[in-house]
């Protein structure tokens, strides 16, 4: 039996009981467990002192930055939506968000990105990774760099890369998103916000079954690893004690249990339920989350749909950071709001808006971010950037920065020095706190 | 005289050019002049007699509702603008190159109404040269999608996307009733012939019947079939992007898109349904041609048949006489916007997406109308 160079757990990714666990990440909050089967509220405070963790919310499809973040009212590119003012005098967004205008203090907006790729597939990868994608090697995502070096401890018991999927679509559910990182790192994902399925003990099993049941796997295990243990047998038997953690804080997977008042300020729909999730599995130690909401790709009547769609994202974003800020959280708590590119200035003739990646808008909050700042500027109409050009590679390695890790440092997979971040590139100190 | 009962009639008179694209375009009741909206957020009247174009600058936002308001005495001008283009075309024809233009009609005084995309009317003198702002009105939360003039022309009614229809005084713009009842943006209005009811119709296809003397929805009309929630990309597309009624009142059609297969890349096909307007049975009245794209304005024929037009993959306009199907259409230059049929039925418009007005005639006689003299610049 070979041993593997790292201790790699169960390549199963599939999210069942005892297989959906890959690895384990995140902070160990099996100590001092509330009711609700997270962290009660002195380890909460120092976790929020101690661990960080990041929140991507990636706008699935392409948000316009013209109906968002980078408003051009009454010009040719414009279209109908007016600039509304928000928190910070002379910053203005789309009046599609007039809640999260209201929340401007806390955003750092980018608006010079250049991400070099029209293609959904490959946009997603370039803004995930930091990187256009080279032949040879595969860079692993944000959330499995997260997870790698912002675990708390080695025996979290909630996975450190968590995928929150809409119902349908959402993005690719990439299960190489760890790269040579390996499985450990890879993300988990949620369709639907659902928990792992076969979570909770079918009821005709007991827990005094159940419990007899493990016992007598740990005896069977324990007598065969005292001649044959190897690193797979260790890795099996580690994803077996992590699944049983996970199950032991199913209730964190559980919305339904947060406070009814909490819930409606988060809405009462797919999109404000995922979030207020993502809020719970952070909360619980998880070091990044990515939520989905689609979708955004509208290249047939662009208005109508953002209108439906941004009214979707735009209270449930603002309820987030307010409810973050309320928790102690937001300051260790790096948010982002991304898409794999933007729309084009063009109205075409359907009344839509096609892909576009030269000059588009990315946000950041939390952890590490100057709230209040707008690095970047594009033309008159938005076709071009005029100040700060930026790409993906700049803002990996001020996410990193903003959590407290240095970006220049490297991975050694198989002995090999990979920097961390694209090292042509620099953190945008202009937005970092 | 009653114009051709023929569709194969139609034939493209006049293109009426501006440089950004068309949203809506709308005759006033003489039919001398179209007026179509833009993405520059203007308003643009073109005088089909003398070739003027005018700028109607008020509006911060995009204009799709358009109506005029009907003077209280019969309009005359459609057969004095008939009258005009004849008299010119004889002096034309004895004095050629010499011929003196001669001064067009003086018609009677009209209101145009318009309504923006950040919720506001504008009342407009719809004759004068150089039409300015009478009164701007706060109208809607959000965009007003839609305007309709009741027969007596005493209320104007909006729709939009706070999902209220609004009713208001014609003459000074003073509010008369808010009519709630949607649950989704609200596309379009029609008064009843009658002029005691009035239709509308949401983006979920729900078509709501109001007696306007008490201000409620006494029915319901089911047009889901111009509405799909496209599960793919989470979203809603739907609503009677056109609706009009038949002249007797006996019929009410609405237009939009179905089959709806991808909302976000606009898959989907152009349809109208047309109410009985006593039993609400609906029929679907679809293109004969296989079309990808939406029906943006229908309207009923005084000589008996239906006509749509809209775009997507291009533009089209559709003919229906009794049959579901089609029996005529025509490829238009671009995609279609919006679409009006003149008050007397001699001509129906098409607000092109590449920015110009197609003018269809089904008048017999020349292809294109006697040239007028070199239009004046456009005055603001």
């Amino acid at each position: 039996m070979i041993p593997c160079s790292y201790a790699c757990h169960s390549h199963e990714h599939a999210v069942t009981r005892r297989g959906f666990l890959a690895g384990a990440a995140g902070l160990g909050a099996t100590a001092a467990l509330g009711p609700l089967g997270f962290a009660a509220p002195e380890a909460t405070a120092h976790l929020a002192r101690s661990h960080k963790r990041v929140l991507v919310i990636f706008l699935w499809g392409g948000l316009s930055q013209l109906e968002s973040w980078d408003p051009k009212p009454n010009t040719d590119t414009g279209g109908p939506f007016k600039a509304i003012p928000t928190s910070v005098p002379g910053i203005h967004i789309s009046e599609l968000l007039p809640h999260t205008a209201r929340q401007a203090h806390r955003l750092a907006i980018v608006r010079s990105l250049n991400s070099f790729s029209d293609d959904h597939g490959i946009g997603e990868r370039i803004m995930l990774t930091g990187r256009k994608p080279e032949p040879g090697i595969e860079y692993p995502e944000l959330g499995a760099v997260a997870a790698r070096l912002l675990a708390h401890t080695s025996d979290s018991a909630l996975p450190g890369h968590i995928k929150i999927l809409p119902r349908d679509g959402g993005g690719s559910e990439n299960k190489a998103d760890a790269a040579f990182l390996g499985p450990k790192y890879a993300s988990v994902s949620l369709r639907d916000g659902q928990p792992p399925a076969d979570i909770r003990r079918p009821p005709e099993l007991s827990p005094e079954s159940d419990a007899a049941r493990e016992e007598f796997r740990r005896r069977l295990n324990a007598r065969f690893a005292r001649s044959r243990r190897s690193a797979a047998t260790d890795a099996y038997t580690e994803s077996f004690e992590q699944a049983e953690r996970v199950v032991r804080q199913a209730a964190v997977f559980d919305v339904e249990r947060e406070d009814p008042r909490v819930a409606d300020r988060y809405g009462r729909h797919d999109f404000g339920r995922h979030l207020l999730l993502a809020r719970r599995l952070l909360e619980a130690g998880v070091s990044y989350v990515k939520v989905s909401h689609s979708n955004y790709d509208t290249h047939h009547e662009n208005f109508d749909f953002h209108i439906e769609q941004l009214g979707e994202f735009d209270r449930p974003f603002a309820t987030l950071l307010d409810d973050l800020a309320d928790r102690g959280l937001l300051e260790s708590t790096l948010v982002i709001v991304m898409s794999e590119m933007g729309r084009t200035p063009r109205i075409n003739d359907r009344y839509g808006r096609d892909h576009w990646s030269r000059a588009w808008s990315v946000v950041l909050a939390g952890c590490g971010i100057k709230g209040g700042a707008v690095v970047g500027k594009t033309n008159a109409t938005g076709t071009a950037v005029t100040d700060r050009e930026v790409n993906s590679g700049h803002l990996f390695h001020t996410y990193l920065r903003a959590v407290g890790l240095d970006p220049t440092k490297n991975f050694y997979p198989n002995e090999r020095p990979v920097p961390i971040a694209d090292p042509k590139t620099a953190a945008i100190q202009e937005i970092l706190a | 005289m009653p114009p051709p009962a023929d569709p194969a009639a139609a034939r493209l008179e006049r293109e009426l050019k501006h440089t950004r694209p068309l949203i809506g375009c709308r005759f006033d009741p003489s039919g001398r002049f179209l007026f179509v909206s833009a993405e520059d957020d203007g308003i643009y009247r073109f005088d089909l007699l003398t070739g003027g174009k005018v700028a109607l600058a008020g509006h911060a936002s995009w204009v799709r509702g358009m109506a005029c308001v009907t003077p209280p005495v019969p309009v005359a001008g459609a057969g004095q603008a008939q009258d005009w283009e004849r008299r010119q075309v004889t002096l034309g024809a004895a004095a050629g190159f010499a011929a003196a233009t001669l001064p067009p009609p003086k018609l009677p005084p009209f209101t145009l109404v318009s309504g923006d995309y950040h919720g506001k009317l504008i009342w407009w003198p719809g004759d004068a040269d150089t039409p300015k702002p009478l009164r701007v009105v706060e109208a809607h939360k959000g965009w007003v999608r839609s305007l309709a003039v009741s027969p007596d022309g005493k209320t104007v009614a909006s729709c939009g996307n706070d999902n209220a229809v609004r009713l208001w005084k014609a003459d000074d713009g003073s509010p008369l009733r808010t009519l709630e009842g949607h649950t989704s943006h609200v596309y379009n209005v029609a008064f009843h012939p009658d002029g005691r009811r009035l239709a509308s119709c949401d983006l979920k296809g729900v078509v709501k019947d109001w007696d306007l003397k008490t201000g409620t929805a006494d029915r319901e009309f089911d047009a889901k079939v111009l509405w799909k929630y496209d599960p793919v990309f989470m979203a809603d597309i739907g609503g009677a992007r056109g609706m009009a009624f038949s002249a007797d009142g006996s019929k009410l059609a609405c237009c939009g898109i179905t089959n709806v297969s991808n909302a976000f890349a606009g898959v989907g096909n152009p349809a109208v349904v047309v109410f009985d307007w006593k039993d609400g049975k609906p029929r679907v009245l679809k293109p004969k041609d296989v079309f990808q794209g939406t029906a943006w304005g229908v309207a009923f024929h005084p000589a008996g048949f239906i006509l749509a037009a809209g775009g997507g993959s291009g533009g089209r306009a559709w003919f229906w006489t009794d049959d579901v199907t089609s029996t005529h259409m025509l490829t238009l230059p671009a995609g279609g916007r919006d679409m009006a049929l003149s008050a007397d039925g001699s001509r129906f418009a098409v607000a092109g997406a590449n920015g110009t007005a197609y003018v269809y005639t089904f008048n017999p006689g020349p292809a294109s109308a006697p040239a007028p003299p070199s239009a004046p610049p456009v005055k603001k």
